[in-house]
């Protein structure tokens, strides 16, 4: 027993420490993480955004440097404090207050003594920097916008959130994104792919080499270049038009799909979302929820399209066959339907046929088209559907496909729509018959009547509106390649285009003709109400156009809506036809409309509103900051030549 | 004709095993002392070196020499240590060393060796008998001498080897209840930190009167019992109140830690938590030998010397850890082997002494490093860091080869 009790002790003891051991190495799994966040740092490598060109080349979005400096409060020595401030602008106060900052996040850490400066801050200060040790600094690349327009394409980038840092491994905290726009859409290429490198870390979280030598580290990517479809000069012009008003402009090349340019106003520089001020600025765009300026209307809003929809309730009733051109009808200031309702039409001559309905855009004529539609089958519900696939096959009551990541579906009503609001049934043509004129169920957005306008030129195919040109490795989707042809015969294109040709010649826009250009498109009104201090108030009518041009091979398909504009005519009209002949002359010969159109502000209208507007135009969107953005941004911008010339090189 | 017989009877597998461990100490010295820039793994090679010619002046004395020597080997080192109050060194609040040169020695390392080489003496006198209260007393003084002179230093790492003594004294002898009250004085004070007093007390009496009732002791023994009751009461209340009142604070905080009843893993309880992290990082290979990462970012504080093992841990893995425990228990069960199968009862209690200290050291600092025991500055024998240590570890084991080996002779 004597013997025993040494050496089974020892036996006892060693196998405890070895279950112990076991539990540790083996079993227990957090060790191991802990371990790792212990020493293994990641440093990641983030490569330079890829540049945004225009469809011609133009350079519309760069990257900037911009220059952290850096501290190590422990490393700091005694230096000419003064002389020091003095190269950085700051006052000795706020240079005692940040290293006592950092010495309380760490003294042998570094941290951000003084952020985001730009070339010519940073400038003075680089070339003495090595006089000050403890002090060292971080370049980084933010975006650099050489245009002062086209915020709502660009969209912005931003830190990303952590929802998206949970779902995708790809982001850490802290990490960049482009949001909104194609910054966002086109994200993954944009960015490029960031490199990682393991450091080894010692317990005062010193880095003191690389891990491994390297054999985890992965080299950044960079990435790539985008050219947008996106005209610059068009595009500025269209905003340019568009200050002071609400609205969008959208406009495409119907051969192709591609979009020439996306208005929405109000808008904002893209610039002042960029360094310093970023968060300030954004907060009050994001803030101003009358004007909205963040809300891309062109894509987003949705109206019901009034008058230019009666193109295709003619065209259905073509493809239908319940009319033809010569069908007439009679007109006098409206018509009658139902049980004693009635449909007001405004003055011209009483005996309408296709092509003169088209451009007097006279209610009757399609009102009574749409019901022939209907009544053609016996069945509303059928009908209904039929008319319905007619419409959808034009891209409408549908998202779209383009390659932005805001959108709305419109609204196309069928048979299911009015089973809802008429549980009972009993629903008929004359019930539905506002649809003829674009109004009732139907509500469209800015792109959709565009994408119309565009499959009208084309005399019934399109193909989906994109904004992607080229990619600098990459083939654009093949989607944005693939013809949608409609259900309309391309026979029934021709009376219809006419008439829409005659708009301007005779018709609702006589006096928006461009010598030289025959350009075809209807005038739309929109009716709409607001809750002013709880009472429902009919506003002025929303002023929209549609137009493609020129007649024979267009080039170019456009819709304009401007809020609270009135009567198609009045505004968007100009607009549309201001675009075009900027787009296919590049010079505007009727100087008087456009000083007209560029001196008309709606905000008296859009003050019955409510809402900041006024002080939001006068901070985000001075014309100044489009004729002359160096004066509207807060930060100077410096070219940086030497990122791009690498990039090239690799 | 006389060494030829010493390399004859050598036990060879006691010193293939100590190679080992210093060889593979070494090399983990070397992986730790990367991250610290300091040349501690070049000291330890001279050290090594040094061992050497040591072992062989060890095992060229006499083999007679020990034993007839042992009480002047013993009262030098007593002398040694209590020239510590007027001549050491402190380092880190301890007085333990003396300074020669840029080199420093610790006097308590060899004290073990010279301490088991007294007792052994004393115990080998034909007339002890351990069963006599007298001679438990002059046997309990030989070893309480040195405790008393080390503990004041403080160092109570060193002073907690001479318990293992205890086991030696009962295999010698002394009466079981020794043990036996060591072993329930060391429960009930765990118990008494994890639990209130009053349940520890509870727990005692519910122990004592089950075996009471069970072993029938009748009344005459029920004074007994009673006796037992109180003392256990009286002790279980005074540790309560030394560990609350004359426990210093770090003291303290080293047992709650260890007992899970508080976490502070930024400041006391750092260095259990940094060197649990890294064990438990090494999985079942570890990550291969200088590519453990918690050591070269220098994580675990005193990782050369007492937290060596950690680096065994991280770098080796499981797989490692196996090892070198097997190597150390091989040793030890190996050295109690060749105790056993001595002639005299002077090697025999030698032996035991050193697989005694030995096996104290190893289990009290692997214990420490793993977490299942408090934070006490004990260093792993052969691989930690230090000069005096591997020395006075390995003059331990080597008077007891030279002791086996020379068994023959004693015929």
């Amino acid at each position: 027993m004597r013997k025993v009790l040494l050496p089974s002790l020892i036996i006892i003891a060693t196998s405890l420490l070895l279950i112990r051991i076991f539990y540790l190495q083996v079993v227990d799994d957090t060790l191991k993480l802990k371990s790792e966040n212990n020493a293994i740092k990641k440093k990641y490598e983030y490569p330079e955004r890829g540049y945004i060109y225009d469809r011609k080349g133009k350079l519309l979005v760069a990257n900037q440097a911009s220059y952290d400096i850096m501290v190590i409060p422990r490393e700091v020595k005694k230096t000419d404090t003064l002389e020091f401030c003095q190269l950085l602008n700051i006052t000795k106060e706020d240079f005692i207050q940040k290293i006592a900052k950092a010495k309380v996040y760490s003294p042998r850490l570094p941290s951000v003594f003084l952020s985001q400066l730009n070339k010519s801050e940073f400038a003075a200060f680089q070339e003495k920097i090595r006089k000050y040790e403890g002090f060292y600094f971080q370049k980084r690349s933010l975006r650099d916008y050489e245009v002062g327009f086209g915020a709502n394409i660009f969209g912005f980038i931003t830190q990303v959130n952590e929802r998206l840092v949970a779902k995708n491994p790809y982001y850490n905290s802290g990490d960049l994104i482009g949001q909104q726009g194609v910054e966002q859409s086109y994200e993954d290429l944009l960015r490029g792919v960031k490199g990682v490198k393991y450091v080894q870390k010692d317990k005062y979280n010193r880095e003191i080499g690389s891990y491994k030598d390297g054999k985890y580290d992965t080299i950044a990517v960079q990435g790539e270049d985008i050219n947008l479809t996106i005209d610059a000069e068009l595009q500025k012009y269209g905003e340019e038009l568009m200050l002071n008003k609400r609205g969008g402009i959208v406009a495409i090349e119907p051969s192709s799909g591609e979009i020439l340019a996306l208005v929405t106003a109000p808008s904002y520089d893209p610039g002042i979302l960029v360094g310093r001020q970023r968060s300030k600025n954004y907060t009050e765009l994001y803030r101003d929820s009358i004007a909205k300026p963040l809300y891309d209307r062109g894509l987003l809003a949705e109206y019901p399209p009034g008058s230019p929809f009666k193109i295709l309730t003619g065209l259905i009733g073509l493809q239908e066959g319940v009319i033809n051109e010569q069908t007439t009808f009679y007109c006098n200031h409206g018509f009658s339907y139902g049980r004693g309702r009635f449909m007001k039409c405004h003055a011209h001559p009483p005996a309408q046929q296709l092509h003169n309905g088209i451009y007097n855009s006279c209610n009757t004529y399609f009102a009574q088209a749409f019901m022939l539609t209907i009544n053609k089958y016996n069945n509303p519900a059928k009908a209904v559907d039929i008319w319905s696939n007619h419409v959808k096959s034009f891209g409408l009551g549908q998202f779209m496909g383009y390659d932005l990541p805001t959108g709305k579906r419109g609204k196309i009503p069928d048979s299911k729509t009015y089973k809802k609001i008429y549980p009972n049934g009993g629903w008929r043509s004359t019930t539905i018959v506002s649809n003829a004129i674009g109004q009732g169920e139907i509500v469209m957005t800015p792109i959709q009547l565009a994408n119309m306008m565009a499959t009208i030129a084309n005399e019934g195919y399109y193909y989906t509106p994109h904004i992607i040109k080229k990619i600098e490795e990459h083939k654009i989707d093949e989607k944005f390649t693939t013809k949608h042809v409609t259900t309309i015969d391309k026979k029934h294109f021709k009376p219809i285009i006419s008439g829409l040709s005659d708009v301007f010649n005779l018709g609702t826009a006589r006096a928006l003709k461009v010598e030289g250009i025959d350009i075809c498109g209807k005038t739309g009104t929109a009716e709409n109400f607001a809750k002013i201090g709880g009472k429902r108030v009919q506003l002025k009518d929303h002023s929209i156009f549609v137009a493609f041009a020129p007649k024979d091979n267009p080039k170019i398909a456009i819709a304009v809506m401007v809020e609270n504009g009135g009567f198609g005519a009045a505004i968007a009209g100009p607009i549309a036809s201001l675009m075009i002949e900027k787009y296919l002359r590049q010079k505007i010969t009727r100087i008087d409309l456009e000083k007209k159109i560029l001196a008309t502000s709606l905000q008296s209208e859009y003050a019955k509103l409510g809402g900041l507007s006024a002080k939001v135009k006068a901070q985000m969107r001075i014309r100044d900051s489009i004729l002359n953005k160096k004066i509207a941004i807060p930060v100077v911008k410096v070219k940086i030549d030497t990122t791009k010339e690498k990039k090239q090189a690799i | 004709m006389k060494n030829q017989s010493v390399s004859n009877n050598i036990d060879w597998i006691s010193i293939v095993i100590y190679t080992l461990l210093v060889i593979l100490g070494w090399l983990n010295i070397y992986s730790s002392s990367l991250s610290s820039m300091e040349d501690t793994y070049q000291k330890q090679l001279i050290f090594i070196v040094l061992t050497i010619p040591l072992i062989f002046v060890v095992l060229s004395v006499d083999g007679k020499f020990y034993e007839k020597y042992a009480s002047i080997i013993f009262i030098i080192s007593l002398l040694s240590l209590v020239g510590l109050f007027a001549f050491g060194k402190t380092i880190a609040g301890q007085r333990c060393w003396y300074a020669i040169g840029s080199f420093t020695l610790q006097p308590s390392e060899f004290a073990k060796a010279a301490t088991s080489l007294a007792l052994a003496k004393y115990l080998s006198d034909t007339q002890i008998n351990l069963k006599e209260v007298s001679r438990q007393w002059q046997a309990l003084a030989i070893i309480l001498l040195p405790v008393m002179l080390i503990l004041p230093q403080p160092d109570p790492g060193s002073a907690l080897i001479y318990s293992i003594f205890i086991i030696v004294l009962y295999r010698e002898g002394l009466p079981a209840w020794y043990v036996v009250t060591g072993f329930v004085t060391v429960l009930l004070f765990i118990l008494t930190l994890v639990l209130e007093p009053q349940y520890v007390i509870l727990i005692g009496l519910a122990v004592l009167v089950i075996v009471h009732f069970k072993s029938r002791l009748g009344d005459r023994n029920i004074v007994l019992s009673s006796i037992l009751f109180a003392l256990i009461t009286a002790f279980v209340f005074s540790v309560d109140y030394v560990f609350d009142n004359l426990f210093k604070q770090h003291h303290r905080d080293r047992f709650n830690i260890l007992l899970g009843k508080t976490v502070d893993m930024k400041g006391i309880g750092y260095n259990t938590n940094q060197s649990e992290i890294a064990i438990g990082s090494g999985g079942w290979i570890g990550k291969g030998f200088l590519e453990g990462t918690q050591t070269k970012g220098g994580f675990v504080p005193e990782q050369h010397t007492d937290y060596i093992f950690t680096t065994v841990g991280e770098e080796w893995g499981f797989a490692g850890s196996l090892v070198v425990i097997a190597l150390f228990a091989g040793l030890f069960l190996r050295i109690i082997y060749l105790a056993e199968r001595q002639k005299t009862k002077f090697s025999r209690v030698y032996g035991y002494c050193v697989a005694g200290i030995l096996f104290t050291h190893f289990f009290v600092n692997i214990a420490m490093v793993v977490g299942i025991f408090p934070t006490i500055g004990v260093p792993l024998p052969f691989f930690s860091y230090g000069g005096s240590g591997l020395w006075g570890f390995t003059i331990l084991l080597f008077i007891f080869i030279k002791m086996d080996a020379n068994k023959v002779n004693e015929w």
